[in-house]
């Protein structure tokens, strides 16, 4: 019971904050890169801590079976986000500072 | 207050604090990752859904639902990327 409140709890956390950094970061790659963690870390612990609460049933093996697809397929989407910003030529965010020079 | 309905109230509530990002985008690369983000959160709101009721086939919707987003995140990617690498 602990158990599946610590990992529920740890989601939520990477969740709210990977939301506050897409609201808050410059560029495209730096959101793309928060995320990328709120997608894998807080997804995979929020279903964690479901399975964990459920208990074995055959609720719990459709929930690893979303978590496993879930775990595949995020990675290969901000992948595809980032070659496709990237063949089109948007360059990565700099400092003012180090612009000028 | 349940667990459960914690875990669904902060994702609609991040869900729609990501949906600014959505109108205000500069560019659409922003847009389609903040859409990314929200159909994950989608997925995992039916899936608490169909923990809290028991029933079993909300959970076939959020695994179709997750396979459509998938698709369609692709698709617009390579849509965005253009026609200059046909070289």
């Amino acid at each position: 019971m602990i158990l599946s409140y610590f990992f529920i709890f740890l989601g939520l956390v990477f969740i709210f904050f990977g939301t506050l950094g897409i609201i808050r970061f410059p560029d495209i790659y730096t959101r793309l890169q928060t995320s990328s963690k709120c997608d894998a870390a807080g997804t995979v612990a929020i279903l964690i801590g479901l399975i964990v609460k459920e208990g074995l049933s055959s609720l719990s093996l459709k929930i690893l079976i979303i978590l496993i697809f879930l775990l595949l397929t995020n990675p290969v989407a901000t992948h595809a986000i980032a070659r496709s910003a990237a063949i089109r030529g948007i360059k990565p965010w700099r400092k003012k500072r180090e612009r000028m020079e | 207050m349940n667990v459960i309905s914690i875990i669904i109230t902060v994702l609609g509530v991040t869900a729609s604090l990501a949906l600014y990002r959505v109108i205000f985008g500069p560019t659409p690369w922003d847009r389609l990752i903040a859409v990314n983000l929200i159909s994950s959160k989608v997925v995992i709101i039916m899936v608490a859904t169909a923990a809290l009721f028991k029933q079993s086939i909300y959970m076939d919707v959020a695994l179709v639902y997750a396979i459509i987003g998938f698709v369609s995140i692709i698709a617009i990617s390579k849509f965005l990327e253009g026609k200059e690498n046909k070289k």
